[in-house]
């Protein structure tokens, strides 16, 4: 099986919009930011924030739309005051596109 | 013995590669030059200037005939090669002639990605590319009044744009994204890119998706856009890309991805044959620019010279540059972590620059207006230079080391002087500047001497921005709140600002405004976009993505990421039929909550955002549209029973709410705003508490502002009393209005009456009644645009679909 697995294509995500990719560990949220650049994060911090796909995008940050935390799209952490970090996931896009790493999604993949 | 070389393809990659190999091995080859354009060699990146008129065709030639001639190369131009036989080592060319070879370089390019819409084999549809589309479009320019859309909003599209504009051609760029150039400049640079051209006469269309090629007797005629525009042309240009041109290789069965697969010595899956250029992949990577691939065309001919050699593509930093355009982009400027910006705006200039530093070394550079300091920068980018020596003045460029900080009132600076500053007062920018000139050196000074910021106080900053400007360190301005650290401006500032510069995108306004970071934070971004909705209805493009989610998916989110549905009951009012729909609906889609509300609506709570539209959909069957009990703008109105049924009652108050409520729903405001009509003063509407509420009595109306019934708590006070239902109607739409156009964005109705004082707010609504009518003319007028039910065209016309439905789904995919 490739290392990776194609979600479809860039043009599904608008720049500074954000998809989920449902699994059966959790969603992940997949950014696009204003410079096209494409991000796979955890959609939530148990109990501190999420989902992140519903927030409003800046730079390659986001907000959380529950408490206002800001997440670094590049490395999943909490930015500011506050501590906390979301699980990144290997994503890259191809011919137009988008394929996330397969141990992401696939529980078998991650097991093996 | 000399071997026999072929070459495919005699573009600039094959051009340089025959000069390196005459170089290090001079006769070792009898050398056949195959290409399919009727020419040989010339410099394919000059063809702009010669659109443009600035250079004729023999100018750009790299390669004459005398040259091929005095080299011994064989020309065969305008012929192409259909096949190649690898076990004969033969290739034929289009008429049949078969021709062997020793070695065989193919150089074959790229070619221009056509986008299959509808119509794209329509005569006058062309790619931009070579010589041939380069004269159609020069004669284009020789046809008066001749209109051509160029699709592709990229470095190669933009080209094409120019020089058609400098040929006199009416040329439209019709963009796909956001906004021009995005895989090289950001958004603030890429809107001074479209100013610039906009200036030159270039329409440009971002966010804009083609749909059809439309014809007439097999010849375009125009383009059509998703939503409906049609943009007449003689000429369509698409310039969206190019493809690797593998087809010929690969069907030799030679190993080919996205390009022609080939090794360090540029040697493919056979021995025999090589390849350079835009049509090969090398360690993944293709090739566009001509840096690389000069590098690739040294390696070729050593190793056809059997030297040692290898390609290997360093990561250069590229620089590129728009005709008549003074753009500069290097390197990387993509955000990511440990990376910073220094950012530089001149807004009277029209210059933006931005360096992205990691590690104490330059990493990226966008420039736009001012690029002179363009080589240094990217020499430092080159050669990794570490700047931290210099970091403080770096952005000044080299002959600027030691200057003096950026003046922080720029904006104001460049304002005109008839520019308003005080819009209640009517002062100008020159009036504020005599008073301070005749020595009023304070802001109580130039209130009471040109009467500028005595009235609502929300010039008070720009008065102030004056004073520093005029006087220099004699001011002292008194702490002014900001919007965020993404800016000097209060919100005040910003609002006029806006009016006064005519700023009509959150783009435009940051660079104008001298913004200090790219592209704001999610809090002034919400802020801008609400003052361009305020400012702009009809004109102005809502930007969805600056907004918070529940506007954006137009339900309201709870806590464990669900979202709550409520549809608008105008007044409170339902029908049987209405509560079996939403009974129905809330059976349909297991909805765990229904729950009355506090402003007389039924909320359905834990619905899943996958489900939003099709909730929707149903409850629209029958004839409900959204609350809106998420939006920074109106709510609900809430109202008593009145004299229909009530024995107090004194006046038709469930109906004048629903009036109300029926002309102010979709409008939106800097917060929410609350309103209820009660019949009589028992006020069993509560009216008292809201931002607008009016009580009726015997002899009328009695219209009450500022109330707050949440973290603060506070009584209305009366703004005044009318005698009719139409009196009351337009003085609540006045009220709105006057709100909407002068509030800080996230301020209630009664902290801006706090601020500008109930009597100020009472001169323009009550006293002046011309202004009264004009504000609620203003209203009514933006109405126009933002009276749309947002479920509607979710539900039914697809709007927005990607904000409701994963990308993809793998918990219904089997377990492998």
């Amino acid at each position: 099986m490739s290392d990776f697995i194609e979600i479809g294509s860039i043009n599904d995500i608008p720049l500074r919009g954000a998809r989920v990719v449902r699994t059966h560990h959790g969603d992940i949220a997949v950014f696009r930011t204003a410079t096209g650049n494409v991000y796979a994060l955890d959609e939530y911090l148990p109990g501190k924030a999420g989902p992140l796909s519903n927030g409003i995008q800046h730079d390659e940050k986001v907000t959380d739309p529950m408490y206002n935390w800001v997440f670094d799209l590049t490395t999943g952490e909490a930015l500011g005051a506050d501590e906390g970090k979301v699980e990144t996931y290997e994503v890259k896009c191809v011919a137009g596109r988008i394929h996330i790493a397969a141990k992401a999604v696939i529980p078998s993949v991650a097991a093996e | 013995m000399t071997q026999k070389l072929i070459i495919i393809g005699a573009g600039m990659a094959a051009g340089r590669a025959l000069e390196h190999l005459f170089e290090v091995a001079p006769n070792a080859y009898d050398v056949t030059l195959f290409n399919a354009e009727p020419r040989g060699t010339y410099n394919r990146i000059m063809l702009s200037p010669v659109l443009s008129g600035d250079k004729v065709f023999d100018e750009i030639v790299t390669h004459t005939a005398e040259w091929y001639e005095e080299n011994g190369v064989t020309p065969r131009f305008g012929e192409k090669i259909v096949n190649i036989d690898r076990s004969a080592q033969t290739v034929t060319s289009e008429n049949g002639e078969v021709l062997n070879y020793d070695k065989l370089i193919i150089a074959t390019g790229s070619n221009p990605f056509i986008i299959p819409l509808p119509g794209h084999d329509l005569n006058g549809v062309i790619a931009y590319r070579d010589l041939e589309d380069t004269n159609t479009m020069i004669a284009l320019g020789d046809k008066p009044g001749a209109k051509a859309v160029v699709i592709g909003g990229g470095l190669l599209g933009l080209e094409a744009a120019a020089g058609l504009a400098l040929r006199g051609v009416d040329v439209t760029v019709v963009h796909i994204m956001g906004h021009l150039m995005e895989r090289q400049l950001d958004e603030a640079a890429g809107y001074l890119l479209r100013k610039a051209l906009v200036d030159k006469g270039i329409t440009v269309k971002c966010s804009a998706n083609s749909k059809e090629i439309l014809g007439e007797n097999g010849k375009v005629k125009a383009l059509l856009l998703d939503d409906g525009t049609e943009l007449p042309c003689d000429l369509l240009v698409m310039a969206v890309g190019i493809r690797p041109s593998v087809a010929l290789a690969a069907e030799a069965g030679l190993a080919t991805g996205r390009g022609i697969h080939v090794d360090d010595q540029m040697v493919t899956s056979d021995e025999n044959i090589l390849s350079l250029g835009e049509c090969v992949e090398h360690n993944g990577d293709i090739f566009g620019l001509v840096a690389p691939i000069f590098d690739q065309a040294k390696v070729i001919a050593k190793t056809l010279a059997g030297e040692e050699a290898a390609f290997s593509n360093k990561e250069v930093a590229t620089k590129l540059k728009v005709t008549g355009c003074d753009l500069f982009s290097a390197g990387d400027f993509a955000d990511a972590d440990g990376r910073e910006d220094i950012v530089f705006r001149d807004p009277a200039r029209g210059v933006y620059k931005r360096l992205v530093i990691e590690d104490n070394r330059i990493v990226g550079a966008v420039m736009y207006g001012d690029t002179a300091d363009g080589n240094w920068f990217f020499g430092l980018i080159k050669d990794r230079e570490d700047i931290s020596e210099m970091r403080d003045t770096l952005i000044f460029g080299p002959a600027y080391q030691g200057g003096s900080p950026l003046d922080p009132m720029a904006a104001v600076a460049a304002l005109p002087d008839d520019t308003e500053i005080c819009g209640c007062n009517g002062i100008s920018k020159a009036q504020i500047i005599a008073a301070i000139n005749d020595g009023a050196h304070t802001l109580d000074a130039v209130k009471s001497i040109s009467k500028a910021g005595s009235s609502c106080g929300s010039c008070v900053g720009l008065v102030g921005d004056l004073l520093s400007f005029t006087l220099g360190d004699e001011f002292k301005m008194p702490e002014k709140e900001v919007v965020c650290k993404c800016t000097d401006l209060s919100h005040d500032d910003v609002r006029k600002l806006i009016i006064a510069k005519e700023l009509k995108s959150i783009p435009q306004a940051m660079q104008e405004l001298d913004w200090k970071t790219t592209c704001g934070c999610h809090i002034c971004r919400p802020a801008l976009n609400y003052y361009m909705v305020a400012a702009w209805p009809g004109t102005y493009e809502d930007d969805g993505k600056s907004r918070f989610i529940n506007e954006r998916v137009h339900a309201n989110i709870q806590k464990d990421g669900t979202y709550s549905v409520v549809p608008r009951m105008l007044g409170g009012i339902t029908t049987p039929n209405e509560l079996r729909a939403i009974a129905d609906a809330a059976d349909k889609f297991d909805v765990p909550t229904v729950k009355v509300t506090g402003g007389q609506r039924i909320d359905l709570l834990g619905v899943k955002k996958d489900d939003l539209p099709a909730i929707w959909y149903d409850l629209g069957k029958a004839g409900m549209m959204s609350g809106q009990a998420y939006a920074k703008g109106l709510r609900t109105v809430k109202t008593c029973v009145g004299s229909d049924h009530c024995r107090f009652g004194t006046q038709d108050s469930t109906g004048l709410g629903i009036q109300i409520e029926d002309a102010m729903w979709g409008a939106w405001s800097p917060h929410k705003f609350k309103l209820a009509v009660s019949g009589c003063p028992r006020n069993c509407a509560e009216a008292t508490c809201k931002d607008l509420g009016i009580i009726c009595v015997d002899s009328g109306y009695q219209i009450l502002v500022g109330g707050a019934a949440g973290l603060d708590l506070r009584e209305t006070d009366l703004l005044v009393q009318v005698a009719t239902e139409e009196e009351a109607i337009e003085v609540s739409c006045a009220f709105y209005q006057l709100y909407r156009e002068g509030a800080q964005y996230l301020h209630r109705p009664y902290k801006w009456i706090a601020k500008v004082g109930l009597d100020w707010v009472k001169e323009r609504v009550v006293d002046d009644l011309e202004n009264r009518k004009a504000l609620a003319e203003r209203f009514h007028y933006s109405q126009k645009f933002y009276q749309i039910d947002p479920w509607a065209e979710r539900a039914k016309q697809g709007v927005d679909a990607h904000e409701f439905a994963p990308i993809a789904d793998f918990t219904k995919v089997a377990a492998e």
